[in-house]
């Protein structure tokens, strides 16, 4: 890297003077062209989420509009009254772009305050858990070692089974369930960078051991958390989807994705594609765009593979 | 390394105790079984009669006390529902869930060895980049989905396989097993397909890894050199060297394919025990789901259990660590 740069300065030397950490890190995200796709992808669905209630075609829940009539159309199909339903319509009549739309809030919105509850907590605990080492450390590091021997769905299954239906409930089966890759994660690279001269020179200062934990040390283990974050959001969007497909997820009044590609489960042996197959296809764009970003910030910030 | 293993099984059953206090306490605040299963024209006296019955009306810690002595002896409860004592319903359901899971984890090998050994040897190739491409969508696919879609595809439209169940079963040892028989084998495809899907892209990563580590290694080299055929450095020495790492994860994995067929079976109505807990569940069957969990649970410290032991006899560092921490 000096080497390159070394040479670069020579031949023009404003262009590193221009150069902020975070515009080096965007050229090098933006090197790999399905990298950019994907967030590209990511981008518009996020946009979708959020504004839903703009850009729907209809509200899929307003009773008003929604007619069993238009129920089970075929895509690109269309209703009665004139309206065209391009991703065809479920069996009670709603749009099944809208309910994609609305869907897509739910299951991001579900996913990602998870992972973002979830990262603060793990991560704080690993702080801990390298700040102090000893016994702390010790016990920490067993519960985490315990909880990742089970498969993520089963701890989820069990919190579900114990804590019963609803959007609240289902967020904190989740946190629950992914703290510990957080927590795991921190700790390896704060032990990294604890013996480090910085943290020894804040100690000398006198700082609080909360400053020296968030202020310096959390900062400096922050690259490999934003990866198995992106990482994270992904699995808990894919997690939320299968618990509400099985039943034991989001209530019916929160129909998330998954519910969604439930609902269709009963239709497709009449050979009623479309109703489970779109919101599918929603879903798994959403996660393959999620995890080809994720790959991307891998490469980027893990220092060992840099050119 | 006796002490080593001691410890290790006292830390599994403090686990085994510590879930079920968790289990039993979570879930008897869930729900409540008198309203759904006392008839409801019942009077006063016949609700009270089979609130007595269950033990429904004893103070909770009570009900957990006869509720351990009880597991010790092997007895979970009776169902609610079947009215069969919860153990026995769920061990008869542990060989479908096992076949299934078994059958999963020899398709991944048998399919993901093979590309991801391919695709190690020619990295840059076309097949290769699509070997790996459809790794990733193998770990991104929502398991439900993708079996949904199969059914949607292989049995409605196209009507090569029956869409659910379990089909003939012939027995072996006194056990029902559809692999035995061309009907059940049938039925038996598809489930194990969806279910293989992610360890198929985990082991074609595997051994695409490992392949790319190994042809640099100096044996290769010299294999080479000694003349041997390209078939026989690849199958013998290349392989060999590949299956450790491969053979170790896998069996890491095995409990999460039994997790996972929670998914599967419920997908393609496979009668296991992933199917009985999620009905269970949504019956509000409460000795049945305790009685799962406790299974689940004690099925996977063994699992641990067995991998923990045989890392340590593998590598001396694992239990030399444990020692001093």
């Amino acid at each position: 890297m000096s080497e390159i740069q070394q040479t670069t300065r020579d031949v023009n030397p404003d262009i590193l003077l221009v150069e902020t950490p975070f515009q080096r890190f965007m050229a090098d995200f933006l090197e790999d062209r399905v990298a950019v796709v994907s967030l590209g992808v990511l981008i518009g669905i996020i946009f979708i989420a959020l504004f839903a209630p703009l850009i729907s075609p209809m509200d899929p829940y307003d009773l008003a509009k929604v007619t069993i009539l238009n129920g089970k159309l075929p895509p690109g199909s269309q209703s009665m009254d004139g309206v065209t339903y391009w991703l065809g319509t479920d069996g009670a009549g709603r749009g099944l772009l809208s309910s994609i739309f609305y869907g897509l809030r739910i299951s991001l919105g579900v996913g990602v305050a998870s992972a973002v509850v979830a990262l603060c907590i793990g991560a704080s605990i690993g702080l801990v858990a390298a700040y102090y080492g000893g016994r702390t450390d010790t016990i920490i590091m067993r519960i985490v070692d315990i909880q990742l021997s089970f498969p993520a769905i089963l701890v989820a299954l069990v919190l579900l089974a114990v804590l019963g239906k609803g959007i609240d409930k289902i967020i904190i089966a989740l946190v629950i369930v992914q703290w510990a890759y957080y927590a795991r994660t921190v700790r390896a690279s704060a032990l990294v960078e604890r013996n480090k001269e910085y943290v020894e020179a804040a100690t000398c200062l006198a700082l609080g051991d909360r400053r020296i934990l968030f202020r310096h040390l959390l900062p400096n283990c922050m690259p490999p958390l934003i990866v198995v974050g992106t990482v994270q959001t992904a699995h808990a969007i894919s997690l939320e989807a299968t618990l509400s497909f099985l039943g034991v997820g989001l209530p019916i009044t929160e129909p998330s994705l998954g519910l969604l590609i439930a609902n269709g489960f009963e239709y497709m042996l009449s050979e009623k594609y479309w109703i489970s197959f779109f919101p599918g296809v929603a879903l798994l764009i959403t996660i393959v765009s999620i995890n080809l970003v994720g790959d991307q910030l891998r490469d980027i910030l893990n220092p060992r593979l840099q050119k | 390394m006796s002490v080593f293993i001691i410890r290790r099984l006292m830390q599994s059953v403090l686990v085994v105790w510590i879930m079920s206090l968790l289990v039993f306490v979570g879930v008897n605040i869930v729900g409540d079984p008198v309203d759904m299963l006392v008839n409801p024209e019942a009077d006063q006296a016949e609700i009270e009669r089979f609130i007595k019955d269950l033990g429904l009306d004893r103070p909770l810690h009570e009900q957990y006390w006869y509720f351990l002595l009880n597991a010790l002896k092997g007895d979970l409860g009776n169902s609610f529902i079947f009215n069969q004592p919860a153990l026995k319903l769920i061990v008869q359901r542990i060989p479908a869930t096992f076949e299934l899971a078994i059958v999963a984890l020899l398709m991944a090998i048998i399919v993901g060895i093979p590309l991801g050994v391919y695709a190690g040897l020619k990295p840059d190739g076309k097949i290769s980049k699509t070997i790996m491409a459809t790794s990733i969508l193998g770990f991104s696919l929502p398991t439900f989905w993708v079996g949904m879609m199969m059914i949607m595809v292989f049995a409605v439209m196209l009507g090569w396989s029956p869409s659910y169940g379990r089909g003939e079963t012939a027995s072996l040892f006194g056990i029902e097993f559809s692999f035995l028989t061309w009907n059940g084998l049938r039925h038996l495809f598809l489930p194990a397909l969806n279910l293989s899907l992610f360890k198929m892209s985990l082991v074609i990563r595997l051994a695409r890894a490992g392949t790319r580590e190994v042809v640099h290694q100096d044996y290769i080299k010299f294999a080479r050199a000694k003349g041997l055929s390209q078939n026989r450095i690849i199958f013998v020495h290349l392989m060999k060297n590949i299956m450790i790492p491969v053979v170790t994860v896998l069996g890491l994995e095995f409990g999460g394919l039994i997790a996972f067929s929670v998914v599967t079976e419920t997908v393609f109505s496979w009668p296991g025990m992933g199917k009985l807990i999620i009905d269970a569940l949504n019956n509000l069957d409460r000795p049945v789901v305790v009685a799962y969990l406790m299974i689940i649970v004690v099925i996977f410290v063994v699992i641990n259990l067995v991998v923990d032991v045989l890392y340590s006899i593998l590598d001396p560092r694992v239990r030399l660590q444990d020692l001093k921490g």
